[in-house]
């Protein structure tokens, strides 16, 4: 197996894109990546998306994207898997170019879910669930994230305010990404006022819906000297990709407070890269809402069952906490464009470990890991990047 | 749901018909082909009593269409006596008395309307268990 590289990355400002087309916004994504890269060869493309059949009645996305990108000959698919799709979508890249079966291979993560109404949007999202025994019975994503919270405050004894810090922290990043949806900080006030979705969950627990994409070029990290010459911002490479599932409905799993498939691809991606979790300078994790956040901590590794959420209360997922998290502003801030998310955790990481993040850059993160989840748990992709 | 999912699913949503794994003897609802519990070929049918206790619960606000008339509207995961769970909202209560341990036990209520001349879908909800003198 050849080790991968990424030599370009693109993405498109999250936000409400009324006047683009998802064939559009996905172009944008990938010209963009291309261009860094500095070639124009492709042979392949893999698209990350979730819900372009239920929300824009279009399936058929890789060779839609491909034809209108003017790529012809390449090989092309969606690749699905919810809220992980974007992942998913790179770990197929990682796979075609690590074996040998292709040069080039670009990944581009992409949803419009604001072409529909709010409650379609939300029937979309339940589709992640087992259709016959948890959406049938008018339980949304935002209800099983509640559900799972409302446990753990149970079981843990947390606060109402006890993961405020997820959200503060997430929003004081995104201020500094211009490619976030919400660039503004927010504070505790704001936290404990806001409206409430499903009991516990507010408002500022939960990420937005929006419209996204995000594209890698990926090719033989053997090969980066053919393709990357001159002024570039230099390579990035994929040290680890895994990924595991756990049970479709949320009520099937053995421990429905713990992700367990996000403990199992974390361990097969630090046993592959050989990195530890005390090596690494920034996660890009899961926080769709602030549970998954305290949740996918406590997998990792990087606290014990029942006190992800004291890294929030202590600030230690700052900038300049232990375990820097959601850098460029998270699923919270930057926005969760479902089959797209996967690919913005990629290209953020890629800009942090580059020294390209800005007023949001970690000081000397060398390795940085990202982690996308499908439904409540149920598909948990791990990547660990360095530079 | 389609028609023909409905009517695969009546004897779920209609008496909580589920299995007895042969080789763990572990329940298991709904019915599937291998027990996931043992890996083994799933076994003989079973229904279950009803009877549970509330793992979790959420009041939600924002409902996917087709239960924008109940919202909002009680979710709970439910641990079955025999050991499974499983998601249903929650009927007969007030905001209150929902607590995590509640016992609860199965009633058969309206799940959801498609239009004025659609399907009417029918299925398990969760209502408290009540003394004897209340």
């Amino acid at each position: 197996m050849r080790k991968v590289s990424i030599i370009g990355i693109g993405q498109i400002p999250v936000g409400e894109h009324w006047d683009l087309s998802v064939r559009h916004i996905a172009y944008h994504a990938i010209a963009a990546a291309l261009e860094e890269a500095g070639t124009d060869q492709v042979d392949a493309l893999f698209v990350g998306n979730m819900l372009s059949g239920a929300l824009l009645s279009q399936e058929h996305l890789g060779t839609l994207i491909a034809d209108f990108c003017g790529f012809r000959n390449v090989e092309t698919a969606k690749i699905e898997s919810a809220c992980s799709s974007g992942a998913s979508a790179l770990r197929v890249g990682h796979m075609a170019v690590a074996s040998g079966m292709h040069d080039v291979a670009v990944v581009c993560g992409v949803e419009k879910m604001t072409d529909t109404t709010g409650e379609n949007t939300t029937a979309g999202l339940a589709t992640a669930a087992d259709a016959e025994y948890e959406s049938a019975h008018g339980v949304t994503f935002v209800g099983l994230n509640a559900l799972i919270m409302q446990r753990y405050m149970y079981e843990f004894d947390v606060p109402l305010d006890g993961f405020a810090g997820f959200s503060i922290n997430a929003h004081r990043n995104g201020a500094h990404n211009a490619n976030a949806m919400f660039q503004k900080p927010i504070s505790l006030d704001t936290y404990l006022n806001a409206p409430l979705i499903a009991t516990p969950i507010n408002i500022m627990d939960s990420s937005p819906v929006c419209d996204g994409a995000a594209a890698a070029v990926l090719v033989a990290s053997e090969r980066v000297g053919d393709y990357v010459t001159g002024h570039h911002p230099g390579a990035v490479q994929i040290l680890a990709s895994a990924s595991a599932n756990d049970t479709i409905a949320l009520h099937d799993r053995r421990d429905p407070l713990f992700l367990e498939a996000a403990y199992v691809s974390s361990q097969k991606a630090y046993v592959e890269s050989g990195v530890t979790p005390a090596d690494i300078g920034f996660f890009e994790l899961h926080d769709a809402f602030t549970i998954m956040s305290a949740l996918s901590l406590e997998a990792t590794g990087y606290a014990r069952r029942g006190e992800g959420w004291h890294l929030a209360a202590d600030d230690a997922i700052g900038p300049n906490g232990r375990i820097p998290i959601s850098t460029m502003g998270g699923l919270k801030s930057r926005g969760h464009p479902v089959g797209a998310t996967g690919m913005y955790q990629i290209v953020e990481t890629v800009q942090q470990l580059r020294g390209d993040a800005g007023e949001g850059q970690i000081a000397n993160a060398s390795i940085g890991m990202a982690q996308n989840i499908g439904g409540s748990g149920a598909t948990i992709v791990t990547h660990i990047l360095g530079s | 749901m389609s028609i023909a999912s409905l009517w695969r699913t009546r004897q779920q949503r209609y008496s909580l018909e589920g299995e007895i794994c042969p080789d763990c003897r572990q329940a298991i609802f709904p019915p599937r082909d291998v027990c996931p519990h043992c890996s083994e070929a799933a076994g003989p049918l079973h229904t279950m009593s009803g009877r549970g206790e509330v793992y979790s619960y959420t009041k939600m606000f924002n409902v996917p269409n087709g239960f924008l008339a109940q919202r909002p509207y009680t979710m709970a995961l439910v641990k079955l006596e025999e050991g499974p769970m499983v998601t249903a909202q929650l009927t007969d209560i007030s905001d209150e008395e929902v607590e995590i341990g509640m016992p609860v036990e199965m009633v058969t209520r309206k799940l959801r309307e498609e239009g004025d001349s659609g399907e009417i879908v029918y299925g398990y909800k969760f209502r408290p268990v009540f003394a004897a003198g209340d």
